[in-house]
């Protein structure tokens, strides 16, 4: 135990102290060349070791895991595309497929919408009110998926019928008399992969909220009295002005929770392991890999993910660019 | 958590003041009191996000009889189940679970992967900030390009290159991944901030004769502080409560942090719901008491690069 915390402590600040040194040796080293070399070859030198980081655990490992996708379980031989035709013609595959965008298309929207619902309410309240309904709302944010998982298991356990219930909605569901229901199984319009998406909107609509409700805040307040004045309803002030305000931060709103959902693992994989056809890529891989050692599949999957991705990134860099344009 | 990692390019339009704090400007009716329907149903939201994790702390307080024969709720309508509340599970966290270990681990874990990065990214956002060269737009396209690529693309060649070095289920395995994972979002906030730092001061810095390393020690790293906080929360939540990561470059074995603990907790419901609760409670602690002291600038961070000039 000693030990471990000493090697922690070392490593923070042998770390941080070998970060320093670092710097200070390529910036002597850089200050060692003639002048114009000098200019030139520093800036490379301060984003060296970052980018090192970056290549070493991203990109290098990206492109290897490209390569592997079009090889064998066992990553010996190269098969082809083999390895996607198979995954996209299983119907295991295909289900999780349609998990994931369902992921995709709820996800996001809700928590937007939560996000709003509870931004505009709260910005009536008294400071006092605010803050706390607010910090409540976001306080999920500072919870793991794993300890959510601890806590959403007392909302949908269930036990046998005539034994006690210890999870709340079968206790709801028993007090009013009705047969207890084992929530996490029920696979009839992927009802148990929602019940999973509240978990994962609990966890992240304060997070919405929080941006959605700084940009509300950010309309000026002329605009909307101006907008009363003339006699607009409440309902129409919203939707017609200050909606349109925060469009962007809806947008970034919307991709960054989008990008959190893609990347969503712990959730299912801590409830249900993907079992009773909640699975989901993230879910996939994590299996493909450890439980059936076909690395070949693996690799298939993230890259299919990545693929997915690859519209949300050409936005982000768009956007990027003329956020860049406009500075 | 696996959201809420990256931060998208996008602009944000945030207001001058404090985010999480309050405006001058309120809009409520004419009477300056909210209507009563906005506080029950608001009151009403707040319940529903509240009582789960309420449900969790109450279990956590009652012995294993009571958690498998009886719903939490009803400490409230039973006397009896009340006054047998009960601390026996955070002792029995530690004498058979074993959550001592797990948390100096997911400490251990945590804190360098958390401040070694801080310095790293620092210094390339200072360089892609105050620095001209070429290739600089197209570097920092890839960082952006970096924040949307999902971390299990990279999972299985760092193992096997973890492998090859022989430090699986070792710290520095996880130090470096959690590193350079975090460190596409950690240049791009870092650099949207700085870019809104006066460049006077800069200029000033430069006509006295400063040198790049000592403006960037003296000056804009003491000016950062706010956006280098807030990325230290983001990574510190990122990482105390990851369990995908800590799975495959820890696994279960003597360095396991708490959600792996947890994760295995989570499996052997039938036993051991009470002790489930107490060590997902336990798990929450830190992270909250860290999120609620330093929520101010979690939020700076969030909206960084969208307060201009």
């Amino acid at each position: 135990m000693t030990i471990k915390i000493l090697n922690a402590l070392i490593a923070v600040v042998g770390g941080v102290a070998g970060a320093i040194a670092l710097y200070y040796l390529l910036n002597k080293l850089a200050e060692l060349l003639p002048g114009r070399w000098e200019d030139r070859i520093k800036p490379y030198l301060f984003l060296l070791p970052a980018f090192a980081a970056i290549g070493l655990t991203l990109i290098y490992p990206t492109i290897q895991t490209f390569v592997y996708s079009f090889a064998n379980q066992q990553a010996t031989e190269f098969v082809g595309f083999d390895n996607y035709v198979e995954l996209l013609t299983s119907s295991n595959f295909q289900n999780t497929l349609f998990n994931t965008f369902l992921w995709i298309l709820i996800v996001p929207a809700g928590a937007i919408v939560i996000g709003l619902l509870i931004a505009t309410l709260a910005d009536r309240l008294n400071p006092r009110g605010e803050k706390l309904s607010k910090t409540l709302i976001f306080l999920p944010m500072a919870i793991g998926a794993v300890s959510a998982g601890a806590i959403w298991k007392f909302v949908y356990a269930s036990n046998p019928p005539g034994r006690p219930q210890v999870g709340l909605l079968n206790g709801i569901v028993t007090a009013f008399g009705g047969e207890p229901v084992n929530w996490l199984q029920i696979s009839d319009f992927r009802f148990n992969s929602l019940l999973l998406m509240v978990m994962l909107l609990w966890l992240q609509a304060g997070f919405a909220m929080v941006l959605l409700s700084a940009a509300i805040k950010g309309v000026p307040t002329e605009t909307l009295e101006a907008a009363r004045l003339d006699g607009a309803s409440e309902g129409a002030i919203f939707f017609r002005i200050v909606i349109p305000q925060i469009r962007t931060t809806l947008i970034t709103v919307f991709i960054t929770v989008l990008i959190g959902v893609l990347k969503t693992f712990d959730i299912v994989y801590v409830m249900t392991n993907g079992n009773f056809n909640t699975n989901i890529i993230a879910v996939d891989f994590f299996n493909q890999l450890f439980t059936n050692n076909n690395a070949g599949y693996a690799a298939a999957i993230v890259v299919m993910l990545l693929i997915i991705m690859i519209p949300v990134l050409i936005f982000q860099v768009r956007q990027f660019r003329a956020e860049e344009a406009a500075r | 958590m696996s959201g809420t990692q990256a931060v998208t390019s996008t602009p944000v339009q945030v207001p001058k003041q404090p985010v999480s704090g309050v405006t001058k400007t309120k809009r409520k009716d004419a009477t300056g009191k909210s209507p009563l329907w906005v506080r029950i149903v608001l009151a009403l939201i707040c319940l529903a996000w509240i009582i789960p994790t309420l449900g969790l702390a109450i279990t956590s307080f009652r012995n294993q009889t009571d958690a498998t024969n009886s719903g939490w709720w009803t400490v409230f309508t039973t006397p009896a189940n009340f006054t047998r509340l009960t601390l026996e599970n955070y002792g029995e966290l530690f004498t058979r679970a074993d959550m001592d270990t797990a948390f100096v681990n997911t400490l251990a874990i945590t804190v360098p992967a958390t401040i070694i990065p801080i310095l790293i990214a620092a210094f390339a956002a200072y360089s892609f900030t105050f620095m001209q060269f070429p290739g600089r737009d197209l570097l920092l396209i890839l960082i952006v390009g970096l924040l949307v690529v999902p971390t299990q693309v990279a999972l299985v060649p760092l193992l096997k290159f973890f492998g090859a070095l022989g430090i699986n289920g070792t710290f520095p395995a996880i130090w470096i991944a959690h590193i350079g994972f975090g460190m596409p979002l950690a240049v791009y906030i870092i650099r949207n901030y700085m870019a809104t730092l006066p460049r006077e001061v800069i200029e000033s810095a430069k006509i006295d004769g400063a040198s790049h390393f000592q403006t960037f020690w003296k000056l804009i790293l003491p000016m950062s502080t706010p956006v280098l906080a807030s990325f230290a929360i983001f990574q510190f939540l990122w990482v105390w409560n990851d369990l995908l990561n800590a799975l495959i470059f820890i696994g279960p074995n003597n360095n396991a942090p708490l959600s792996i603990a947890l994760v295995s907790l989570l499996g052997q419901q039938g036993q051991g719901w009470q002790l489930l609760t107490a060590g997902g409670l336990f798990m929450m602690i830190v992270p909250i008491l860290v999120f609620l002291s330093l929520q101010r600038y979690f939020v700076r961070g969030m909206t960084a690069g969208a307060v201009k000039g």
